[in-house]
């Protein structure tokens, strides 16, 4: 039978505060196991969870991002069970009144664009680590991460397919990067993603029994996952079984999903409102302030960017990848006035120098003022577009502004006329033959000629100039 | 009448991480049995429409900026526990 | 009068005028503990060495002219509240061995203020219980009678201050932890307002109702300690920034023209006659002092007991869910894996009632049943609270019976937990609306036991509270005795 994939995708997102949700401890990545702990992520006796603002505003601007209804007033409701990576007996969560729903996002498949529904969106506290031993039957428990505030993103069941869920990933990825409110490391965890996954006879409105797949680190995985877990179940569903209801995991090398055991106990949660913690109440005035400190979206920015600068939906997708990247583009065009040029350049060496040293953008040596003043020189002819390049890598190693390497580098164009005629008479003079030649119509040896006045001036002379110069005294109209 | 039984008892001690004897299961089933029984005069409440209150006082908005303060030292955050080994806090494997 | 038997605002006035110092004072209060601690067993943890230098620290501040609220007075503490680097239990095995690396906002308000820490009390296992006596650490007995308990959950913070083991002492109340121990231990006990003391420190048990309060002897030395431990916390999401006011100015100011409410539903079948008249003398007592007694209805309170045990445990099997053996406290040993070992921990860590409690909250919250309970309770509860506050439009404050009964036989309860949780049956509503009580005595039984009147008020009148408190002090002119011990 042919079965059409329902899936929703359930993405947990690190925020990029200072501190923790609900205590002052830092929330940087990577720290000796238990230094970023106190009393409160330690889940000592005695102690009370304060809601960082940050973290509200950064969920705020996600839902905003992604079209969601902002409601007036949420709760914090406890989800109790236990377990060593979780130091309350109880992680700090939203369940009945989410903060945000009923959003969308947009995304390009196959030419067109596609709607995805966003169920939810929610704020909730992470959990620690937990590491096993190798060699005996204990875990080390680490609670480094306990309490790092997570925006939990509910995609409604609009995904049809393993391809769009990873584009439906990478679009939800790219938002939270451009907010600057994650760092969407996935390998780090700061990205994370579970799928549940179900299939129903093509044409069939009703669900299909669905399975929830998790540990998948990386889009690739999340595509193979889902891909390889659309396969199972139409297998299951075609020999007469019955796709069961469960949890699986990834096994990333194996290129397979299997059970978690199913003695993993029926989940009783038993959430209720954590006394503790306040309700949240969001007017209106919050909103638009919170509004008024969103950057334009990556979408949006691409369609600009073909429509205002006129360059190919090519060049502006890659230009818009990170909203540091765009922002260096149009400061370059904005100071060179060349958005065409400025695109090369940005896309060619700039970016190849950075890929080559694995660089940031933003730690990019050349500043937007230097790139485009080179731009500039090129355009006046100062120096030739072969100059250029090498100009532009000097700037890339020294950091030095384009003048000061032409000047070290001698680099500068000759375009004195005068000056060139002198020499191309003499080159002419030197060279009967191929003179003649030309003369014959053999346009070839033009070549000849160019190279011989870039020789004379070690590359320096415009070419524009020579061009114009030899064409007419090859002529002999001079 | 039996609101809850010895099943649900020892349903409920497993949820709560506890473990319960024979003898003390059909001692709390007893008990549990009678304190419930109370509970049902609730029921004599028409609570239409009345929101549940879950704040003795009605505060909303409290929150802490994003400021880094002073964590424990890794000595002090172990003091407590039952079994460290280097900086981590240290349990019998989970067995999944 | 020995130094340890005066109250707080007497041995300032001597402490002022150089005829005593709180060494002297602290001596007197150990001697006092050495003399009769293994009748009445009120500590948990004496803090003998560090009370000694506190109050000799105490005594150079007097000598630099720094006279602080509490300077060199001699104050315990629930073994509730987190002491830093001073073992704290609870009344639990689970945290027998628990040492805090970080003192409650409680305990840094009575240290700023210049209280000298005399050790941590005995109390009910993790505040749950009436009497003291579900104590890991053994029973408290009532200094009025030793066969008989002391009330509880703050047993020990009460009989400490009835037995001069202490000047004044901090307890908690969740559903009556202070103002019951206070009635029944013959001394005042006030829970605040929910919000208005902090809670940070506060070893939780039922998050939305537990609420720290004074024990003294007389109500002067209660609106001291108010004026010290009340305020606004920023690590509390629950504190609540409402201005404190200077509460001893409160006191002396009389309560004529006070309409006082009388809720029939709190004079019920099954109250004792000695109490019944004690209270019925009390209402007496304030007329004559100016005050109208009307009659008012709190139509809920039959079902607060049912509200409370539901509630209060829901809450507290989340708050006991961190005592897992992982991070503090007891751990089982022999553990097979990690399952075997929360079992066994807990299950040998708590003792019978916190189980008994952990199960009922686990229940009431669990899939299918959340609904009919937790929900249900918290809509009642919500309803009990609009009773409070329907009351208080028609009166200034409401008097109440603070517990059915006098103290009971240590035993005679604890095999019928249903009868145990019925003797909150007075106090339990105070903290199902967030209201402050007081506890003030009123009396004494035929046999000697004391008898307390409580005094409820609305949000955040704990000042109209002291005020009617005082009031009926001075009025009530009730005979001070000591406990023969």
């Amino acid at each position: 039978m042919e079965y059409e994939p329902v899936i929703g995708l359930e993405v947990h997102a690190q925020l990029l505060t200072n501190t923790k949700i609900f205590c002052g401890c830092s929330t940087k990545f990577g720290a000796t196991p238990n230094t970023h702990t106190c009393p409160v992520c330690l889940g000592m006796p005695g102690v009370l969870p304060v809601l960082n603002k940050k973290v509200v505003e950064f969920m705020m601007k996600m839902a905003l991002a992604t079209h969601c209804t902002i409601n007036g007033e949420c709760n914090f409701a406890r989800k109790n069970y236990f377990y060593p990576d979780l130091p309350k007996g109880y992680q700090i969560s939203q369940y009945a009144s989410p903060p945000a729903e009923h959003g969308w996002i947009e995304m390009e498949i196959d030419g067109g664009k596609k709607r995805i529904g966003i169920t939810r969106i929610h704020m909730e506290e992470d959990a620690g680590k937990l590491l096993h031993d190798e060699h005996n039957p204990v875990s080390h428990v680490d609670l480094n991460r306990t309490g790092v505030p997570l925006i939990e993103i509910v995609s409604e069941p609009d995904i049809r397919g393993a391809e769009e869920a990873a584009a439906y990933l990478r679009r939800l990825h790219e938002i939270l990067v451009y907010l600057e409110i994650c760092d969407g490391n996935m390998e780090e965890g700061s990205f994370r993603c579970d799928a549940n996954v179900s299939l129903r006879p093509r044409g069939t409105e009703t669900f299909g029994t669905r399975t929830e797949l998790k540990n998948m680190n990386s889009f690739r995985n999340v595509q193979r996952a889902i891909e390889y877990e659309i396969k199972r179940q139409a297998y299951v569903l075609d020999s007469g079984s019955a796709v069961v209801q469960e949890t699986r995991l990834w096994d990333d090398t194996a290129g397979v999903t299997h059970s978690m055991r199913s003695k993993e106990e029926a989940h009783d949660y038993r959430y209720f409102p954590d006394p503790d913690l306040v309700p949240v109440v969001i007017d209106d005035a919050w909103i638009e302030a919170v509004l008024n400190t969103l950057p334009e979206l990556p979408l949006e920015k691409r369609e600009r960017f073909v429509r205002e600068y006129q360059i190919p939906a090519y060049d502006a997708g890659v230009l818009t990848a990170s909203r540091s990247l765009a922002d260096y583009y149009e400061e370059v065009v904005r100071l060179s006035g060349q958005p065409k040029i400025a695109s090369n350049w940005v896309m060619g060496d700039v970016l190849r120098f950075l890929n080559e040293d694995k660089k940031e953008i933003r730690a990019c040596p050349i500043a937007p003022a230097a790139l485009a003043e080179m731009i500039r020189l090129i355009q006046d002819g100062t120096i030739s577009g072969k100059m250029a390049k090498e100009v532009s890598e000097a700037m890339y190693r020294t950091g030095k502004a384009p003048g000061a390497i032409i000047e070290e580098k001698g680099l500068v164009q000759i375009t004195d006329e005068g000056a060139l005629a002198g020499m191309i008479s003499e080159i002419i003079g030197k060279n009967p033959a191929q003179t003649a030649q030309y003369r014959e119509g053999k346009e070839k040896v033009f070549g000849f000629f160019v190279g011989q006045v870039m020789k004379a001036t070690g590359g320096k002379a415009n070419p524009q100039v020579i061009n114009d110069l030899l064409k007419k005294m090859l002529a002999g109209t001079e | 009448m039996e609101k809850i039984n010895r099943d649900e008892v020892a349903y409920v001690a497993n949820l709560a991480r506890l473990t319960l004897d024979g003898e003390a299961v059909i001692k709390f089933t007893t008990q549990l049995n009678k304190i419930l029984l109370y509970m049902d005069k609730l029921n004599e409440v028409d609570t239409t429409g009345v929101e549940p209150m879950s704040h003795a006082i009605a505060r909303k908005n409290a929150f802490r900026s994003d400021t880094v303060a002073a964590s424990l030292t890794i000595e002090a955050s172990l003091a407590n526990a039952p079994d460290a080994k280097g900086s981590c806090f240290q349990v019998p494997r989970v067995i999944e | 009068m020995e130094l340890c038997g005066l109250t707080i605002h007497e041995l300032q006035d001597k402490l002022r005028a150089g005829e005593t110092t709180s060494a002297e004072i602290t001596a007197s209060v150990l001697k006092r503990i050495d003399a009769v601690e293994t009748e009445v067993r009120a500590y948990i943890t004496l803090m003998r060495e560090s009370a000694i230098e506190e109050a000799a620290r105490a005594d150079e501040a007097i000598l630099r002219g720094e006279i602080k609220a509490l300077t060199g007075i001699p104050i315990a503490l629930k073994d509730i509240f987190c002491t830093k680097g001073v073992r704290t239990t609870c009344g639990s095995r689970i945290l027998h061995n628990f040492v805090p690396p970080y003192d409650g906002t409680v305990v840094e308000k009575l240290r700023a203020a210049g209280a000298v820490i005399t050790g941590k009390t005995n109390m009910d296992e993790f505040a749950m219980g009436s009497s003291t006596e579900t104590s890991f650490f053994g029973v408290t007995r009532n200094p009025w009678d030793l066969t008989r308990i002391p009330g509880g959950s703050s047993g020990g913070s009460a009989a400490a201050v009835a037995a001069d083991e202490c000047i004044a002492s901090l307890g908690s109340d969740t559903g009556g932890s202070i103002r019951q121990p206070a009635a029944l231990c013959g001394v005042v006990g006030l829970k605040p307002t929910y919000g208005r003391v902090s809670r940070y420190g506060l070893i939780a048990f039922a998050s939305s109702l537990d609420q720290i309060g004074p024990f003294t002897k007389d109500v002067e030395d209660c609106a001291i300690l108010m004026n010290v431990i009340s305020g606004y916390d920023p690590r509390e999401s629950t504190s609540v920034p409402e201005d404190v006011p200077d509460y001893r100015a409160f006191l002396g100011r009389g309560i004529e023209g006070w309409r006082v409410g009388i809720p029939k539903e709190y004079f019920i079948d099954g109250i004792d006659p000695e109490v019944e008249a004690a209270i019925r003398e009390a209402i007496r007592v304030v007329e004559k002092a100016g005050a109208r007694c009307i009659e008012v209805s709190l139509p809920h309170t039959d079902y607060c007991v049912a509200v409370y045990y539901i509630v209060a445990p829901a809450e507290a099997s989340s708050n006991l869910a961190r005592y897992d053996g992982v991070k503090y406290g007891f751990r089982s040993e022999d553990n097979r894996d990690l399952l075997d070992m929360y079992k066994k921990t807990r299950s040998a860590g708590f003792g019978e009632e916190v189980k008994r409690r952990i199960m009922i909250g686990t229940y009431a919250l669990s899939s299918g049943y959340y609904d009919a309970y937790y929900r249900k309770a918290s809509q009642v509860r919500a309803l009990i609270k609009r009773d409070f506050e329907q009351a208080f439009a028609d009166c200034d404050c409401i008097l109440t019976p603070t517990s059915p009964t006098p103290a009971f036989k240590i035993g005679e309860k604890t095999d019928d937990p249903m009868q145990m949780y019925l003797s909150d049956i007075f106090t339990i509503s105070a903290n199902l609306a967030g209201i402050p009580g007081i506890s003030v005595p009123c009396g004494y039984t035929k046999s000697g036991l004391p008898i307390g009147v409580q005094f409820l008020a609305g949000h955040f009148q704990e000042g109209r509270l002291i005020q009617f408190a005082s009031a009926y002090e001075t009025h009530a002119k009730i005979e001070k005795r000591r406990p023969a011990l």
